[in-house]
Order: C-alpha cells, then structure tokens, then sequence
C-alpha cells in the first residue's frame, strides 16, 4: 500500500527565521551561496556552522535536476583558541594565560590541531554532498584566489591539505567532518593575525600528561599580509568569494551576510549552549593522566601575610621538599589522585584527605581552589598545606 | 502508567495482533528468520535472539583511505538505536566521520575499543535487527548518484521525500494514518515514532503510554533498554558527597564545634542610600560599580580597629588567640560551585574605593568560576550579604579559624519616626551578628555593633576616622 504523501519540502518550521533571500534560495534552483558571518564570536560562528550541516545543506538531496547543493561559510573571530574534537586543550595550549587574557577555548566538531583564531585570520567552510567532498578542489579556490590577487605567489596545497607560502610558511590549515550525506571542510587563512599572541598560548604550560588525544604538529606560520603589506583582508575575502563562485556556482549565485541569533536560525541556542559549556569544551577531552612533581617551598614570613602563620612558628627560609603527583583525569573530571608527600614535611593523613576531597571534581583550577579552601578551612591553619594546594591548582 | 481509554484499548489490541500476521517482505538476506509467534520469548531474557544479526560493516570513507581510528562510542553493547542514529565517530587524517546506522535494533557487538585502528571493510558494529529482512539497505554511507537510485523505503512523489524508519511507516500504516499529515520533528523534518504517537493522541483525544505500540515484542524491550535516568519526583535518589561539598561538611561540623551567640540589630541607612546614590557617578566615571558592600566592609573595619578581638583566631584546642594586625574581611558570595568566601586583603589600609574595586574584580572572578587559593583562604573576618537574595534575620555560621561573622539582610523600605516625631521613610538594613562565645562577650560584641551601625546610620562620620 504506497501511502501518499504530499507534504512538500519547503522552508519547515526550523527555516522559517531565515532572511528571505535565503529561504528563496533554499525551496529555489539549486545554485552557488556564500554566507559571510557578522558575528565575531567563536562559539556563535561554530553553532552556525552546526545549524547549516544539520539543516541547509542536506534539504534536497539529490536535487530536482541532480546537482548537489553546496555553499561556502565565511567567518572571522576575535581572539580564540580552538582546539580539535580529539584533543587535550592541557596538551595543547597555556589555559593559565588564555584565562588571564580573556581568550575562550572552544572544541570544534571536526578533528586535526590546535588553532589560533583572531580577526586577522579568515576561516572558510565549504559545505558540500558527501560524494563531492573533494578537500583540494576547495583548496584551490584559495590558492587561484591569491595568485588571481598577486600572480605569481607561491603558494601551494600539500598533500596533508595546508597551504604553504614560499614552500616554507603555513598560511592555512585543514580539518573536516564526514556525516551519512553532507560533508564540510573548514580552513583557517592567515592574513594579519598576532603572531605573538599566537606563539605564546599555542605554548602548553601542563607537564607530565599522557594521552591518546590527537596531538598537534607545530610549523612555522607566517601572516600573508606580512609577505605583501599591500594586501587587505576585504581584497582577500573579495577574490575567494568570486573564485568560489566561479568554481561551484551553478545556476544564480547569492551572497549573503548573515548575524547568527536564535530568530534567524532557530536551534542555534541549543548548539550555542553545549559549545560554551566546560564539559564539551574540556570535559570532551579523552582520558588522560599527569605525572609530574611538585616543589614544595615553605612560604617567607611577610608581616602582612599573616593569614595562617603564627608567630610561634619558625619559618627557614630556604627549606624545601618535593612532592610527586599522579592525576588520572576521564571527561575532564578527575577519577584518580595519587599525592606522595614525604612525611617529614607533612602527615600522610592530610594529604591523602585532601586527594580524596579531589577526587570526583572537574580539573580545573576555580574548583579545585574552592576544595582546597574549604579543605584549609576545616582544620588548624598550615602553611605546608596550603603551599601544596597552591601548586595542585597551578597544574592547571 | 497513563491510563488507557476504552477506545483506544482497540487500538492496542489490533497492534499486539499485528505480530500475529505475515507480512509481505522483501527478503535482503538469506538467513533465517525467527518466528515471531513464539511465545516463550516474552518471558526470556536478552539472550534469545530477536532478528536475524546484520554485520555493519565501515563503509568506504572516500579518497582511498583503508583505515581509521575510533575516537568515540555513542552506543554501548545492548543499546537500542534507530536507523540514522549516530553509532561512532572515527578520526583519519584530520577528518572526523560520523557514522550513523543503517538499521533499526539493539548492538550487539563493538569490534573496535575506543583508540583502537579500524579497517574500511571489515566489521565494525553487530545490529540485531527488530523489524528483520524487512529492512532494506538504506543508501550507503557514500552517496554516489548510481547508488541512490537504489531502492529504498522513501516514499517518492514528484521528486518530493517523506523521511521515516520503516518501523514509523507501519505504525502509521496500522493506524490509517496518512504520512503526508503527519508534522515530522526530527531531522530533517523525518517523521518519527514520537510524532505518530501525538498525531494519535489528539485524534483519539487520549494520552497513550508511548512504550505499548512500539515493537511488536514489547515485554521483551523492556529488558533490553537503557537502564532508566533517576526519577527524582517518585524515588530516592543517593549519592555519595563528593569533592566541594564534602570539603563543606567538614568545614561546617568543625565551625558549629564553636559555642555561638548571635546578636541582631536594624540600622536606618537611608543617608547611606543617598550617599552612595551621589557617589555611584563618580566612581562609575572611573570605571568601578559602587554598591552598598564596600561602604560595610569599610565600616566593619573602622570597628575591628576598636575591638580587635573580633579579628582574632583561636587555635583548635583554644588556648592560644592570635591578634591579627591585617584585616582582610571576606564576603560569602554564591557561585556555580557553591558558598565561596572570597576576602578583601588589608582592608585597614584601603579607601573605599580600593574597595570597591577589589569587589568588582572578586565578583568577575567569582562569577567566571576564576577565584584562585590566595583570594579565597586568610581571611579573618566575614560579612555574608544574603540581603541580595531575600531574608532579613539570619543565623551565620563562623568560618573557623575566624571568631565572628556578619550577615545583612536586604534593604527594606519601612516607615519610622524621626528626632521630631515624624513619620518618615526609611531604609532598614537587619543585621545579624554571630561570634565565638569562648572568646567574646556579649558587651564586645554589642558595642562593635553600635559602632558599626554608627558609620553607616551617619556616613559622614566616616570621614573622620578615615586613615
């Protein structure tokens, strides 16, 4: 019994906040797009690059006349650092300086290496059917782009899908995701980012990790306004989005900024809110451990540090001990906290009390500080302690 | 259970019947199939087997890759899942996959550990399929145009595709219900069992228990799905306490080891109120918010000069107290991790200002769950402002090693007579003092009271102690 069915695929319910101009090219003929984000937030922009795989790309497949539907998704943050859907950002990235310098870390859904992310770096997201993903056809957008703008530049896709400059300098890198019938391929082109800012929180700080999450592999990189300060970023974004064009464009083109909300892109919230949120960010990290030692120093005697000293107790001041530390740490929470202290410097009780307090709670410095301060609190004051609370916490 | 109307009661019955009846099928595999009349099933646990065992095997990703690595299960051995859920995701060479099922049924079998190479081709999930050889090939997971023409269970009018797992389709099917008016939620407008069901629902006027029409086996279901999330409304839920909150409990059963007393007072701060309201300008000018609480901490500071023992400590056994010179006076604030007690450090030394801008960068770091050691340990002296949340009397805790604490309830408007006898209005702030009786009296603790209630009632007062 065939059942008929006349519900007709249009702009559904989840379409319906769309600007206009894309509704008609979603229920239209098939035919090149290019969206240009205006948001300059990590999060937002990931979120939308969500929402476009779950409900743009994938609307008709197969098409009326057979062509695949493909577009192009053109975005730029602020200072961020994004780590792949594999990785271990403790591994991968100073979170102690990302943190003093307000630079989010956010986890994207595809895999590869850890990137830095700034206005100065244009990011380009080719959406396209699962059979067309052809990642150096969508690299040689960029690179006939950039010769189109300076004939005679070198530059070249390799075969693990960068972009150097000059044979030497990494201008681009690649990462994509497969699903059961779309596909997207996301690259990162550096035109004027910070290099400095780049270098010193691409740097990890958390020695002694053991993982199976995929590592990164460093390279020199290198800004393409640095080899020719008369190219602009506006110039840039201008070519690729002709040469995309030129090279998927079927049928009209449109090209369109978009602002990524909740009334344009109904669902992108509920996206937004799992990629914000600490357990995708560093919880997704696979489980790893941390084997390193602690230098553990009695604090100097400040006379307006007088927290927890009294002045019955002698301080020497260069007296010290070591302290070795086994983490074991699954979904970002720690499952495992092994702390050997030496007994002389302080009972074995307390420091096996205070790993036990640790056990259970997210990796994170603000929570394991709030542990240690109640821990502190509960009995008499020692400086000991609380030096071996303070190195504990500035593991992370 | 939700009760089943009379009418509906049919409905159920023709469902569960349904097992009853040969259904023409496409046979896909040649293995057999088990009869479904067997009774015996119902009552036998997850061994027995259902439906015939597909082998899924990792299809080809594309560009010649022969092997990847899974990276992560979203299914586990025993787990129902639904054509199109997602199984696994497996990472090469910068790509990650996400593969999804080709089939309706319970895992029976992961091949491949979480890290572990998998090879295109061979293996990777064992399905037990529920609605058996019914199931067709769904378009494999690379879609070449030569393969999607292939013969699927979509329904296709004029090019137009209505989405649904075979097991949707019957149920609709049984049901007379047409696709095409069905309002699919799920993704990609796909139609799934959920909508059916609400389609039902307002046909019938009844609300249907969900977990009767699914499977024809329905008893046996029951015994292979996902153990049951904690329902909180109708059963106990333990847990052990862990980490924060068990650092709480020893911090509060040693706090309470402390004899309290408890003072209260109300203090008019409606000069206060206007103080501040001239002041927020200024300060904000400069780029710091100005609330109520640097005027407190400021005041409670000006007191512990007077009567420094209520910025002592005691030791465990009480026998010796220590004076402390710095008056670093914390305030409870409530964060995602809980009751945190970060403390302005020297407040002796400090403008109102300073103050106030060290509460802002408190308040950032708290709110960012950013509070380090060094902000949240030494203090000597508390204020607990639960006044921002509600309540006007309170029954602090101590901090140990620390022998007083303050908490402000909220600022209310009441009226009150004034030195002419007037009725006026006023801005009444409670104020709730507790200290360590072993070492403070009453008296001490009375006169710190008037004395701080003195500041804030005349703030100009301040000035004249300012340092």
């Amino acid at each position: 019994m065939v059942l008929r069915s006349a519900r007709v695929l249009q702009a559904g319910p989840s379409l319906g906040g769309l600007p206009a101009a894309l509704q008609r090219w979603v229920s239209g003929p098939p035919g090149g797009l290019v969206l240009r984000s205006l948001s300059r937030d990590v999060f937002q922009n990931l979120a939308l690059e969500d929402w476009i795989w779950d409900h743009l790309v994938d609307r008709d497949p197969g098409g009326a006349a057979g062509t695949p539907r493909s577009l192009l998704l053109l975005w730029s943050n602020s200072s961020s650092v994004v780590v792949g859907r594999h990785q271990n950002p403790w591994q991968e990235c100073d979170l102690r300086l990302a943190r003093l310098r307000g630079v989010p870390v956010a986890r994207r859904r595809s895999g590869g290496g850890t990137v830095f992310h700034d206005p100065g770096n244009i990011n380009l997201t080719f959406f396209t059917s699962r059979g067309d993903h052809d990642r150096q056809r969508n690299l040689r957008v960029v690179t006939a782009a950039l010769r189109t703008l300076r004939p005679g530049m070198d530059v070249r896709a390799t075969d693990r899908y960068d972009i150097l400059l000059d044979g030497r300098y990494k201008i681009s890198g690649t990462a994509s995701r497969l699903g059961r019938r779309v596909a997207y391929h996301h690259c990162t082109l550096l035109c004027s980012a910070d290099r400095g800012l780049l270098s010193s929180l691409l740097r990890p700080t958390c020695h002694g990790i053991h993982s199976n999450a995929t590592p990164s592999i460093p390279s020199p990189v290198s800004n393409l306004l640095d080899h020719d300060p008369s190219l602009t970023s506006d110039s840039i974004l201008q070519q690729l989005v002709e040469q995309y064009l030129a090279e998927f464009g079927v049928g009209p083109s449109l090209v369109l900024d978009v602002q990524p909300s909740e009334s344009s892109f109904q669902g992108l919230d509920r996206s937004l809110e799992t990629l914000r949120s600490w357990d995708w960010t560093h919880g997704k990290t696979p489980p790893f451990t941390v084997d390193t030692t602690l230098d553990l120093r009695d604090t100097t005697l400040d006379p307006l540090d007088q927290g927890e000293t009294s002045p019955s107790t002698l301080v020497l001041r260069d007296q010290g001990s070591s302290a070795t530390v086994r983490l074991e740490v699954k979904a970002g929470r720690l499952q495992r906290c092994d702390l050997r202290v030496p007994p002389q410097w302080l009972p074995g009780a307390s420091c096996r009390e205070l790993a036990a307090l640790l056990v259970g709670s997210r990796f994170c410095p603000s929570e394991m500080a709030a542990i240690a301060a109640a821990f502190l609190r509960s009995g008499p004051p020692d400086p000991r302690l609380r030096n071996l609370c303070d190195n504990i916490v500035a593991l992370m | 259970m939700a009760a089943v109307t009379r009418c509906s009661s049919q409905l159920v019955r023709r469902l569960l019947s349904h097992q009853y009846k040969r259904r023409c099928f496409r046979v896909q595999q040649p293995r057999a199939f088990l009869s479904k009349l067997c009774n015996a099933r119902l009552f036998h646990t997850t061994s027995v087997r259902l439906g015939p065992i597909m082998q899924f095997k990792l299809s080809d990703i594309g560009e010649g890759i022969m092997e990847v690595v899974v990276k992560e299960w979203y299914v586990e051995e025993g787990a129902k899942v639904a054509q199109f859920d997602s199984i696994c995701e497996v990472q090469s060479d910068k790509a990650s996959v996400t593969i999804t099922s080709r089939y309706d049924g319970v895992i029976r079998k992961l091949y491949y550990a979480v890290d572990e190479t998998a090879l295109v081709g061979m293996p990777l999930v064992d399905i037990e399929t529920d609605t058996g050889p019914e199931v067709v090939q769904e378009e494999d997971v690379v879609e070449t145009p030569a393969m999607s023409r292939e013969e699927h269970t979509h329904q296709e009018i004029k090019g137009h595709k209505t989405q649904a797992t075979p097991a949707v389709r019957r149920l609709a099917l049984e049901n007379n219900i047409k696709l095409s008016e069905v309002v699919g939620t799920g993704k990609d407008g796909r139609i799934l069992k959920e909508d059916i069901l609400n389609f039902l629902a307002k046909q019938t006027g009844a609300i249907l228990p969900p977990s009767q029409f699914l499977e024809t086996q329905t008893i046996q279901k029951e015994t292979q799905q996902d153990a049951p999330k904690p329902d909180l409304i109708s059963k106990d839920l333990t847990e052990p306490l862990k980490g924060f909150h068990r650092a709480m409990v020893k911090t509060m059963s040693a706090a309470l080891m402390i004899p309290h007393f408890g003072l209260c007072d109300e203090v008019d701060i409606s000069r206060l109120v206007q103080l501040r309201a001239d002041l927020k300008g200024l300060s904000e000018e400069r780029g710091v918010k100005l609330s109520y609480m640097p005027f407190f901490i400021k005041a409670a500071s000006l007191g512990l000069l007077h009567f420094p023992v209520l910025n002592a400590s005691v030791d465990e056994a009480c026998q010796n107290i220590t004076y402390k010179a710095a008056h670093n006076i914390g305030l409870a604030m409530d964060t995602r991790q809980g009751l945190l007690v970060p403390n302005v450090k020297n407040v002796q030394l400090l403008s109102i200002f300073d103050i106030a801008k060290d509460l802002n960068r408190l308040q950032t770091l708290g709110s960012s769950g950013q509070l380090g050691t060094s902000d949240l340990t030494g203090g000597t002296f508390t204020l607990s402002n639960i006044g921002s949340i509600g309540g006007t009397y309170a029954k602090p805790v101590i901090l140990p090693p620390q022998v007083a604490i303050g908490a402000l309830g909220k600022i209310q408007i009441l009226p009150r007579f004034d030195s002419n006898g007037q009725l006026v209005k006023a801005h009444i702030l409670n104020i709730s003092w507790s200290a360590d009786h072993r070492v403070i009296d009453g008296a001490t603790m009375c006169r710190f009271s008037n004395l701080w209630q003195q500041y804030l009632e005349n703030p100009a007062s301040m000035v004249l102690d300012l340092k």
